[in-house]
């Protein structure tokens, strides 16, 4: 049992024990630190082409179809496929657009997706590096995701692109504020920024804890990587694609892709924040984490296929209005209760209910708001319709 | 104050929810609209002067071509036209076998209207799919009497083409069994979603007078508060002995649309229980020659399609030709209301809008 559930790190330590034997230190360090960067991003790229898979395949069968069957069992290398695809095509630039701009776009929305995964603790012991500001960290890379939407969606001459840059711009500065009042409340659980410590310190998972927190967090992050219901980034059916509308070929893989490394990522770090990452009883760690890990996903494809998506004014809305109260709120409960009781346990017993009477309270004004917005259309309707100018 | 310039954007013809080849020109003060000038003609194939061209009889699958989601309404159209410009008499059978299949088709349409509006709200096509897996059976039972799924070209001046099959009455009560709880399932899954309410309640009105002066008809002018069937109005066919409501909703906004469609399927399930039920027996063509040869003489025949008013203008110089064959369209009379409806909403209700009026381009463009 000890064994198979420290396989990866005793397998690191005899390899760097045996290079010791005949290498310099500094140089066993870097053979080491390569081969955990290739695997963790071997890992990485591996798992979202399985998750490319995942998604055709949860999005069909909530929509009462099949999704991809062709290619291996079930539809297994239906991933390589699709790379393929990719490779082959022609590579269009525009003939107006901004060169530099237009081919550095791809580049840097891959590069801060892969960087987050330098923080996530895959297992006990089982991470590339552990920075004690790993959260910050986290929170600095996914600032950068919207600097190469802005310029994918300006350097590609097309007033789509440019609308879709827009929107996106707007709604990722939006769910970055509450996402980050969340991440302080979880900070403020565990007195530590390292995402070690944090998963470390979750003898009761913090979902446990602060469940609105939970519920905030899984909105934010649904935003932050532009999926259902907030996908009007690339509103298939108003502004085609968005702001990588221009893009064919291997930069729109790389786009493509960076927005599934995007969803692991922050699915790795919902769970490592909020379901206590790899702890688990009987199986391996690792196995843990992925299994919850892949439970967020599948939650977040869930809303994929099932909901309708919101215009860029109501999610602005619903982020200021809602979101940051909520978490503002949370911070609020968090920071007393753990001034004012110590026991772990007692903390559960406090917060829980404390929670569970904000998320009532909340949902009840927010159909409320629905309520009157419903009788108001009623209203000016039987009043005869205002004019519009 | 800050000096801002409009853009003008191109929401093209080749677009993923246009519902056809439509084009608008949009003018946005950011995301705002502040003018949008629709362009539609892409899909024109001639159908008014290929009619002219041919008889009575042949002009009949071409008019199948012109919504294709309801051939069977756009036929019993132009059958009514014919009939009323000749001065045929149509068996009671046949009558009967009309309306049911005008009914089934009007199911059909506000399926798929209530699923492709959900696609372009962004529910990536699972209200569609459930939408089609119904849809499937009422195009079984089409093909089972017609011989074809979509283009059925089964209704025709006197009556109908060829007498229902065997099996077809037990598998019209399968899908009106099976139809009655669709609806609820409907009804249950989406209209309380919130998603939805916050993107449909308040958004495209249509007020009640604009809805009368642009001449709308159907769903649409019904969801802005005028009751007017004209299945109830100006009775076709026989319309006239079954007991059913014409639902009426009072704001006028893609949701009372949505609603409207809603309970017109539940109105139509009544009707085709009636109809199933008082089918007599008999011929169900009349004796019509072949090369139809009508008196010299103009008409001018309505029904209620599932999208609201279609009418066909004859006008015979007694050669078995239609002199002029001419199709007040559904689609083209609704669509004109689209710029009043969308200014000062976003870009993303202009769709929204545009799936709640549903129209076929194929009926705009003729």
């Amino acid at each position: 049992m000890e064994f198979i559930n420290n396989i990866f790190t005793n397998l690191m330590d005899w390899l760097g024990n045996w290079l010791l034997t005949f290498l310099p230190y500094w140089l066993m360090r870097l053979i080491i630190d390569f081969i955990v960067i290739v695997a963790i991003l071997g890992f990485a790229v591996v798992a979202v082409l399985f998750l490319t898979w995942m998604e055709r395949k949860v999005v069909a069968r909530i929509a009462d179809r099949i999704g991809p069957n062709r290619w291996g069992p079930f539809g297994l290398f239906q991933p390589f496929a699709d790379a393929i695809k990719m490779l082959i095509k022609e590579d269009i630039v525009p003939a107006k657009a901004d060169r530099w701009l237009f081919n550095l776009a791809p580049v840097v929305i891959m590069i801060p997706a892969l960087l987050i995964y330098a923080v996530i603790p895959f297992g006990d012991g089982m991470y590339a590096t552990d920075l004690n500001i790993g959260i910050l960290y986290m929170v600095a890379l996914g600032s950068i995701t919207m600097l190469a939407m802005l310029m994918a969606g300006w350097s590609s001459d097309n007033k789509y692109a440019l609308l879709g840059a827009f929107r996106s711009v707007a709604q990722l500065v939006s769910y970055e504020v509450p996402m980050v009042l969340v991440i302080v409340s979880v900070v403020m659980l565990t007195g530590s920024l390292s995402m070690v410590k944090i998963v470390e310190n979750q003898n009761i998972p913090y979902i446990l804890l602060m469940p609105v927190a939970f519920v905030v967090y899984l909105c934010c992050a649904a935003a932050e990587v532009g999926r259902s219901p907030f996908d009007l980034l690339e509103a298939d059916s108003e502004i085609v694609a968005g702001y990588f509308i221009e893009y064919s070929g291997m930069k729109f893989a790389m786009f493509f892709l960076a927005e599934y490394i995007n969803l692991f990522a922050v699915s790795a770090i919902c769970t490592t924040l909020f379901l206590g990452g790899w702890k688990g009883p009987i199986l391996p760690p690792y196995i843990w984490f992925l299994i919850k890990c892949f439970a967020v996903i599948f939650v977040l494809m869930w809303f994929r296929g099932t909901w309708p998506r919101f215009r860029i004014d109501q999610m602005l809305d619903f982020a200021w209005k809602v979101l940051v109260p909520l978490a503002l709120l949370n911070i609020f409960v968090v920071g007393v209760v753990t001034k004012v009781v110590t026991n772990e346990w007692i903390w559960l017993a406090v917060m829980l209910p404390l929670n569970v009477v904000i998320a009532i309270a909340a949902l009840s004004l927010l159909g409320q708001a629905q309520q009157r917005r419903v009788v108001e259309a009623r209203e000016i309707a039987a009043r005869g319709w205002p004019q519009r100018t | 104050m800050l000096k801002t310039q409009t853009i003008t954007v191109n929401m093209g013809p080749q677009h993923p929810s246009t519902h056809g080849v439509f084009r608008m020109i949009l003018t946005l003060d950011g995301e705002t609209i502040v003018d949008l000038k629709p362009m539609f003609g892409y899909l024109h194939r001639g159908i008014e002067k290929m009619s002219e061209g041919r008889t009575y009889l042949q002009a009949v699958p071409l008019t199948d071509r012109l919504d294709y989601v309801c051939s069977m309404t756009n036929n019993f159209a132009y059958a009514v036209a014919v009939e009323k410009l000749a001065g045929i008499e149509v068996p009671e059978r046949a009558e009967y076998i009309r309306v049911i299949m005008a009914e089934l088709t009007r199911l059909v349409n506000h399926m798929m209207a209530i699923g492709f509006l959900f696609n372009d709200l962004g529910a990536f096509y699972t209200p569609v799919l459930y939408a089609y897996r119904e849809r499937e059976r009422h195009l079984d039972l089409f093909e089972m009497a017609s011989g074809s799924r979509m283009m059925c070209n089964y209704i025709r001046p006197g009556g109908v083409s060829g007498d229902l099959p065997e099996g077809f009455l037990p598998a019209l009560q399968k899908v009106i069994d099976i139809n009655k709880k669709f609806v609820d399932e409907v009804d249950y899954f989406l209209s309380k979603n919130e998603i939805f309410l916050i993107r449909a309640v308040g958004v495209g009105v249509l007020p009640r007078q604009e809805a009368i002066r642009y001449s709308v008809s159907g769903p649409v002018l019904r969801a802005s508060g005028v009751q007017y069937d004209i299945r109830k109005a100006d009775s076709y066919s026989i319309y006239d002995r079954f007991d059913f409501d014409v639902p009426v909703q009072q704001e006028g906004d893609v949701y009372a649309r949505y609603q409207q469609r809603l309970q017109e399927m539940r109105q139509s399930i009544r009707i085709l229980e009636q109809a199933q039920k008082q089918l007599p027996d008999g011929p169900v063509m009349a004796k019509v020659a072949p090369r139809l040869k009508p008196p010299k003489g103009e008409s001018y025949a309505r029904i209620e399609a599932p999208k609201g008013e279609l009418g066909f203008y004859l006008v015979s110089d007694g050669s078995n030709n239609p002199y002029r064959f001419h199709v007040r369209s559904t689609s083209l009379i609704n669509l004109s209301a689209l710029r009043e409806m969308c200014i000062g909403f976003k870009v993303a209700d202009v769709v929204t809008i545009l799936g709640s009026i549903d129209i076929t381009l194929a009926d705009v463009d003729r």
